[in-house]
């Protein structure tokens, strides 16, 4: 019997790692955003990102849900919602 | 043990020195300088690198062998986990020595049974010309497809090492014929790019240590089919997973691995002479551990006792523990600890055992103590 054993080439484009998330994830409201870029700043995962007035985006492959980004927020347009599994959760 | 490597024609072979095994690989240097053997030898700075060579050369489609004893084996033993991890059936001889400290370069079986976590098939040879027979036959079980795990042939270091004794050694045609040369399902190829032991998450690392599991279950019933094949050939039945020795009616059943069982086998002899029933079950197979086969085979006894060349310091020998986990309770089972750091197990050491079998239970009885050495606050000489 075998199980994973070999990866071809690219294989870490398709299969993503860390697969845990605490009980929340952010959702980015899209409403009262300034460009700020807070959020991106502090996020330690780096899964933030935007260029302009609401259109930022998060990663929620690599999210861990710390919250971070809801309470750096000044205009609290990042609400933390309850989690859903990885996969799901495509929301961008 | 040089001439068996030789015969399943090795493409890559790679070791470091240590006594009691460089022989083996000086050997089969000595093949590869004089033509007689197409491999490529590769010198090593140390055990870690040889077994990461033949790591290596295997996972690029090669048959690789090495060897080591000891603290090379040890040393070895991040690789030896990584081989079996990653499926690749690397054949390696194990010439079993003490492990330091103090430092000991001779006989018994600590070094093999640290690692046999490992993943590995480990097999026990009691004279030379197994260690001949199984090397060449575990090869087969090894590289079969539906198995890819790497195997270990263990011989006791100097017994048999250095040891002189007349042995078959097959013709090579029919070598040949028995094991086909090594077509893997998988190797390291530029032409169709593969990567091997990356990272395992969570998500698969469990399933790929049950793969393993349950493949050594399946080696467990390969062992007396290709044992069979190899007796068919070449007229030996040295591939099994328990060798039983009188025992059908024996009530007073000794266990061991390796070379001692020979010793063991001539006491047999003359109690069963002087009518005492006693047997011998030699365990060949340690890794997969043949579970069924030995219940089946301590049927008939009442006093079992199991002769260990090692210890599990803080607990008890690894053979004693792992038998008496599969037998019922009411048998009388002791476990003796002989041997070790080449200490001669003799006859008269065999007849202790046996007499000791038949009283008390012990779980870890030392046999041959010498007290006067002993004692209960440091002290120097």
């Amino acid at each position: 019997m075998f199980s994973i054993l070999a990866a071809k080439p690219k294989s870490s484009e398709r299969n993503k790692t860390g697969s845990w998330r605490s009980t929340k994830m952010p959702r980015l409201l899209k409403k009262e955003c300034i460009n700020c870029g807070l959020c991106a700043y502090i996020c330690p995962e780096g899964c933030i990102e935007g260029k302009d007035k609401n259109q930022y985006s998060v990663d929620l492959d690599y999210c861990k849900g710390c919250g971070l980004c809801a309470y750096i927020c000044p205009k609290n347009d990042v609400k933390m919602v309850e989690n859903q599994p990885q996969g799901e959760s495509k929301e961008k | 043990m040089a001439q068996a490597a030789k015969l399943c024609r090795p493409g890559v072979i790679a070791a470091y020195p240590i006594t009691p095994q460089t022989h083996i690989v000086e050997n089969l240097s000595q093949f590869i300088a004089d033509g007689e053997l197409d491999a490529k030898s590769v010198n090593v700075e140390s055990e870690h690198s040889a077994a990461s060579c033949v790591l290596g050369s295997q996972a690029a489609g090669v048959r690789s062998f090495t060897c080591s004893s000891s603290q090379g084996l040890i040393l070895m033993s991040e690789v030896l986990f990584c081989i079996a991890g990653m499926r690749l059936p690397v054949m390696l001889v194990c010439a079993n020595r003490a492990l330091s400290a103090p430092i000991n370069i001779w006989n018994d079986q600590q070094d093999s049974i640290a690692v046999r976590d490992a993943g590995w098939i480990q097999l026990y040879a009691e004279n030379n010309q197994e260690a001949v027979d199984l090397i060449i036959a575990s090869h087969k079980i090894a590289e079969d497809p539906k198995v890819m795990l790497p195997a270990m042939v263990c011989v006791d270091g100097f017994i048999l090492t250095h040891g002189m004794e007349v042995v078959d050694i097959p013709e090579q045609k029919d070598v040949d014929e028995f094991l086909p040369p090594y077509n893997p399902p998988y190797k390291l190829d530029p032409k169709n790019p593969m990567s091997f032991g990356l990272l395992g998450t969570p998500d698969v690392y469990l399933e790929t240590r049950y793969a393993i599991q349950k493949t050594l279950g399946d080696v467990l019933k390969m062992i007396p089919t290709v044992g069979k094949e190899y007796q068919d050939k070449f007229g030996r039945d040295s591939l099994r997973l328990i060798e039983e020795y009188k025992t059908d009616d024996a009530e007073t059943i000794l266990i061991a691995m390796g070379s001692v069982c020979g010793t063991i086998k001539d006491v047999v002899d003359s109690q069963r002479k002087q009518g005492k029933k006693v047997g011998l079950l030699k365990i060949v197979s340690y890794r997969p551990f043949p579970k069924q086969a030995i219940k089946k085979a301590l049927d008939s006894a009442k006093n079992i006792g199991v002769i260990d060349k090692d210890i599990s310091l803080g607990s008890d020998g690894a053979l004693y523990s792992e038998v008496k986990s599969v037998i019922s309770s009411d048998k009388k089972i002791s476990g003796f600890i002989a041997g070790l750091g080449g200490r001669d197990i003799k006859a008269k050491t065999v007849e202790e055992i046996i007499n000791l079998s038949e009283k008390e239970e012990n779980s870890c009885r030392f046999i041959d103590l010498n007290k006067n050495i002993l004692w209960e606050e440091f002290k120097t000489i």
